[in-house]
């Protein structure tokens, strides 16, 4: 099997900005959700009219229930006269990458990446039921933490993992998530008192699953010159790779994040020390089950920020975890972070990419 | 089901050949399987949509402007797609129009269509950058002209509501048609 592979053009992150994460906005539609976190990755860079060459952005209409939402959306960046432009129906991580790819092609140096997630107006596990099956699974509306259930109780018996540690990766989360103060949840009760509560979809608890979130997150990406020009410390990606288990979930064995394993080998992970990890893990147990996929020592601070359990805006979630480790190599208080966003169910498809300082 | 208001075979399904499937031999193939499924939701307007919405129940039609080139408009979205900054400023727009385009509908889609034949158009309200659409009646459709010179005839007081169905349709006026070339780039 091929060795990771150096990438032909060094792409950094050098500007990261992220809404406040909350239950439901109320006020706002999509783009005035999206348009001042934008306005802020651009501004706070000095980024002129023009100076982006490609855009690319994450969403899923199936969040706001209306078909093209993330058309109307375009009008935050000055879609017109007409952009090259593009958007996936994934993560922004995910948009990240193919502007990452646009600019390894050569088709552009400059990028701004953004994606939202507006959950509020419907009944998100449901909602998700509908990346499912369509014959077998769908039509049954298991909803999503329901199925992440499967997959803790899969891990329970198999000894992978306990409930205790399970509540302490929840009261970890959004203990240290009082230093976010993007954070939906900040502060946890003790691990004693979170496994004196109710389960909602046995053996998961409240705690073990991520708050349903709107927000949004905007990054922009250069090579060359123009990282230099926008950041004194660019985030460069080193390394970045995505993998897709099996959709069938009877297909697949629920233990283990296959994917996210091969991704982060691919990534090159393990080549040197990891000082920061952020995982987009948005159950307790994922936390675990990814810690594992990529090999994270001890010595590995994961999720400083809180993670996906702290705030969970669907579709932003995962690029907020890029944004989290580029704004800690930027400021200069780590100097090699790795990066995880995931989509689907129990975490069937994800991405990892490794961020530096030089 | 029925496909009748469309046109024979442009939606029906082509015979499977499953000769060369040994193992489904004789066996009648399933082409169809019913799988109901809705979900509902919250319509959350924003902003400026719901400034609009209340102002159509006040009979008014409020455009936003764009900060940097001034454009407006109407139905605002909160952005302005030119300079990628939220409109803040509000402009209340006459209830007079030009006719941008338009198009006379012969076969009806939807559940609240209007009997056919009707005539659909865009109208470029007077002050604002971008085309509204709405049905034009009260004219014969051989009539309808680019540049004609419409207002909107509202529901009675009574039925205002925070809903474009404020308005039922447009009508001409007793105005001089707009020359095109002023309608150009709002066609």
């Amino acid at each position: 099997m091929a060795e990771f592979i150096r990438a032909a053009r060094d792409v950094a992150i050098v500007s990261v900005a992220q809404s406040d994460h909350q239950r439901a906005v109320i006020d706002r539609n999509e783009v005035e959700l999206i348009q001042p976190v934008i306005q802020q990755a651009l501004e706070q860079v000095g980024v002129q009219k023009g100076e982006i060459d490609f855009t690319c952005s994450g969403s899923s209409d199936y969040l706001a229930g209306q078909a093209f939402s993330f058309v109307m959306t375009l009008d935050a960046v000055g879609a017109w006269p007409p952009i090259a432009e593009s958007h996936v129906e994934m993560d922004g991580a995910w948009a990240l990458y193919e502007a990452w790819v646009k600019i390894q092609s050569g088709h552009a140096d400059t990028a701004l990446v953004y994606s939202y997630g507006k959950s509020s107006p419907g009944d998100l596990p449901y909602v998700l039921s509908r990346q499912l099956d369509p014959y077998y699974y769908q039509p049954l509306w298991p909803d999503a933490i329901a199925i992440a259930g499967l997959q803790a109780r899969a891990m329970l018996d198999a000894g992978r993992i306990t409930q205790e540690q399970m509540a302490t990766i929840a009261h970890n989360s959004r203990e240290a998530a009082r230093g976010n103060p993007h954070a939906q949840l900040q502060g946890s009760p003790s691990v004693e008192d979170l496994l004196r509560e109710d389960f909602i979809s046995d053996p998961l608890h409240r705690h073990d699953c991520a708050p349903i979130s709107d927000g949004g997150v905007a990054v922009v990406l250069a090579t060359g010159d123009w990282a230099s020009r926008w950041s004194n410390r660019p985030a460069w990606i080193k390394g970045i790779d995505h993998r897709v288990d099996s959709h069938n979930l009877g297909a697949r064995d629920l233990t283990v994040a296959t994917s996210a394993k091969i991704a982060a080998e691919k990534a090159g992970v393990g080549n040197d020390k990891v000082d920061v990890a952020e995982l987009h893990a948005p159950f307790t147990h994922q936390h675990q089950l990814l810690v594992e996929a990529l090999g994270l020592g001890d010595d590995v601070s994961v999720n400083p920020s809180g993670g996906a359990l702290a705030a969970n805006p669907m579709m932003a979630a995962g690029l907020i975890r890029l944004g989290e480790v580029a704004n800690r190599i930027m400021n200069g208080e780590i100097d090699r972070g790795v990066a995880h966003a995931t989509s689907g169910h129990c975490l069937q498809q994800n991405l990892v990419a490794v961020l530096e300082g030089a | 089901m029925s496909y009748d208001t469309l046109p024979d075979g442009l939606w029906t399904q082509p015979e499977i050949d499953l000769s060369a499937v040994p193992a489904l031999d004789g066996i009648e193939t399933i082409q169809r399987v019913r799988l109901p499924a809705s979900i509902s939701y919250d319509y959350i307007p924003g902003l400026a949509p719901t400034r609009f919405l209340r102002g159509l129940a006040e009979k008014k039609i409020l455009g936003e402007k764009c900060p940097v080139s001034g454009d407006v408009y109407v139905p605002p979205r909160g952005v302005s797609p030119v300079a990628g900054l939220p409109t803040t400023e509000q402009v209340e727009l006459p209830h007079t129009g030009s006719v941008a385009s338009f198009c006379v509908v012969h076969i009806g889609f939807g559940t609240n269509a209007p009997p056919t034949p009707f005539c659909s158009a865009l109208i470029l309200l007077d002050g604002a950058s971008v085309s509204v659409y709405g049905p034009i009646q009260e004219i014969e459709h051989d009539k309808v002209r680019i540049g004609m010179r419409v207002e909107p005839v509202w529901v009675d007081d009574a039925d205002l509501s925070t809903s474009f169905e404020s308005i039922k349709w447009w009508r001409p006026i007793d105005e001089p048609d707009v020359p095109a070339e002023s309608l150009k780039g709002h066609m």
